[in-house]
């Protein structure tokens, strides 16, 4: 078993708990005396620094929403001196305003580490090939991966996103080894590889993958190893937090451990914010621990996951987070009923669609539409209306199943869908609800 | 006779067809027949080529969602009562038709018929008469 750092990684839960209270006490300390916008936070909620004296006060922390984030933007959030900040990134702003983060060295040494450990336990070494296929710039992306595999000591291939038939070129010419993008964006490598009939394994040489920054089910994991002849390795972060490497997979590939030693996470019921038990599916919470720029406590991240501390066989200790199963920001009310685009997505792979799909909802009439464009590929394409028309019903059906409410399903040839070389955009809702 | 007939897959959107008909077009293949079948979201662009192999072959390297099916010429008399003639032969030895569409030819006293069955065993005998 490969570590990148076993005496952090396979600590003592007590040793982690130790290290967490010693340093939330230095942490919320930082911010309070240098964020007045986090100050008047706990001023209101009556919390003081001294009142934090471990990890079991943390619950007494207000929260940090991404509205505190809008409202303070841009330096609202920035604790050190401009003078000291060697790096931002920040978020697509797809859903509200961008956030932007700051990071110090030391900041952006922690989140490479994270990476790293991510990196190492999908395998990898000094002796691989790093091809990093997130994108670069402001997304997190790829400048995580790619500090993290420098950490490793592997060539590291900074292709950014795009390009496909190039990324493959690489591939072939260099031998890559390990692949790091998002899971629609490997999945679509996948499939180019098939249509240049070239042979994973083969003509490329991809052991690994570390596929994150978006949901993807368990159906697109077995999908996108086979298309690549790799074992597909998730990964979370996220921008305000750090960015990818808050928690990684490991060789069992069931579960996130999360980075106790930087960050810790908690589980609230999303309407009251009250702190839920072990094993309960809730909103994930994340505090950071030693950052210094950018110090989130309590920020909410409208993940919806469960977080369970079991041995692991990696022999890792880190707590283990679920893959979210959808970001509240994504969940769509529709008919009163909530709605996650990963359900209807696991629906489709079920059914032996491809993760190529589009869901538009509107409001007509005063009622809520739900449509689903779905690409056929050669396998289910029949030469009759009849047959395809039965698919259709079959496949609304599964979905009625599996939420509770019908969708209108449109089959369109394989190709018109909008393929993402980023986070694939799949919902598009036209109701306008709020301005 | 059985035929091989292509099938494309069209999304149902302004210049979808065109991308197909421009792409035969362009590659120098002939339609001896086709049929157009529409749905709210696709249609599907039915084709008799002279060679549907080779046609096919082309068709999947363009990128377009096709197949080939077998499906039965059959040259009926071009005057009233040529195609009942037909349909009720096959409708009384229990065949459905899935589809059909005819085109001329160049005898003015001929035209020939498409037939898609449910069942290619049963309407070989008949048609094949």
């Amino acid at each position: 078993m490969n570590y990148y750092q076993p005496e952090k990684e396979c600590a003592s839960v007590e040793e982690i708990r130790s290290w967490q209270s010693e340093k939330l006490v230095k942490q919320v300390k930082h911010a309070y005396d240098n964020l007045p916008y986090y100050r008047d936070l706990m001023d209101r909620s009556g919390v003081k620094p001294e009142d934090i004296k471990s990890i079991d006060d943390l619950h007494k922390l207000p929260f940090i929403s991404k509205y505190d984030l809008r409202d303070a933007y841009p330096y609202g959030f920035l604790a050190v001196d401009k003078s000291e900040v060697v790096r931002i990134q920040s978020t697509s702003g797809t859903t509200g305003r961008r956030v932007i983060a700051f990071y110090t060295q030391h900041d952006v040494d922690l989140w490479e580490e994270c990476c790293a450990r991510a990196i190492v336990a999908a395998g990898g070494s000094k002796e691989d090939i790093v091809q990093v296929a997130y994108g670069y710039g402001l997304f997190t992306g790829g400048a995580g991966l790619h500090g993290g595999s420098h950490r490793v000591g592997s060539m590291t291939l900074p292709m950014s996103s795009g390009n496909t038939e190039r990324q493959i070129q690489f591939m072939q010419d260099l031998g890559s080894t390990i692949l790091c993008c998002t899971p629609s964006y490997a999945a679509y490598i996948g499939e180019v590889l098939k249509s240049m009939n070239l042979k994973p394994n083969v003509d490329i040489k991809l052991k690994a993958g570390i596929f994150g920054a978006e949901p993807w089910t368990e159906e697109m994991r077995r999908g996108i190893e086979k298309s690549l002849g790799i074992k597909a390795y998730d990964i979370y972060g996220l921008t305000e937090i750090s960015g990818p490497g808050v928690a990684f997979e490991c060789c069992e590939q069931h579960g996130m451990h999360i980075n106790e030693d930087h960050f810790v996470a908690e589980i609230i019921n999303p309407e009251t914010g009250e702190v839920l038990p072990e094993g309960q599916k809730g909103e994930l919470v994340f505090t950071c621990l030693d950052k210094q720029a950018f110090p989130m406590i309590r920020y909410r991240t409208r993940d919806i996951c469960v977080l369970k501390r079991e041995k692991c066989s990696c022999g890792r200790t880190f707590i283990k987070m679920a893959k979210p199963m959808g970001r509240s920001d994504d969940m769509l009310i529709i008919r009163g009923v909530n709605v996650f685009p990963s359900q209807i997505e696991a629906v489709l792979l079920e059914q032996g669609y491809q993760p190529n799909y589009r869901i538009e909802v509107d409001r007509v009439d005063n009622s809520d539409t739900l449509d689903v464009f779905v690409e056929v590929t050669s396998d289910d394409f029949s030469d009759t209306v009849k047959d395809l028309t039965v698919k259709e019903k079959e496949l609304s059906m599964a979905i009625r199943n599996m939420i509770g409410i019908g969708a209108k399903i449109h089959l369109v040839p394989i190709g018109s869908i909008e393929r993402s070389e980023g986070k694939a955009k799949r919902v598009i809702d036209r109701r306008k609800l709020i301005d | 006779m059985k035929v091989k007939q292509i099938s494309i897959m069209i999304e149902n959107k302004a210049g979808k067809l065109a991308e197909a008909t421009s792409f035969l077009a362009a590659q120098g293949i002939n339609l001896r027949a086709l049929s157009i079948a529409d749905t709210h979201d696709f249609g599907i662009l039915r084709i008799i080529v002279d060679n549907p192999e080779a046609a096919y072959e082309l068709l999947l390297k363009g990128g377009f969602l096709t197949k080939i099916t077998e499906v039965f010429s059959v040259a009926v008399p071009d005057c009233p009562g040529g195609m009942d003639a037909i349909v009720k032969e096959l409708s009384a030895a229990g065949i459905g038709i899935e589809y059909a569409y005819a085109f001329p030819s160049s005898d003015p006293d001929t035209a020939y018929m498409i037939f898609r069955v449910d069942n290619n065993e049963k309407a070989e005998k008949i048609l094949n008469k």
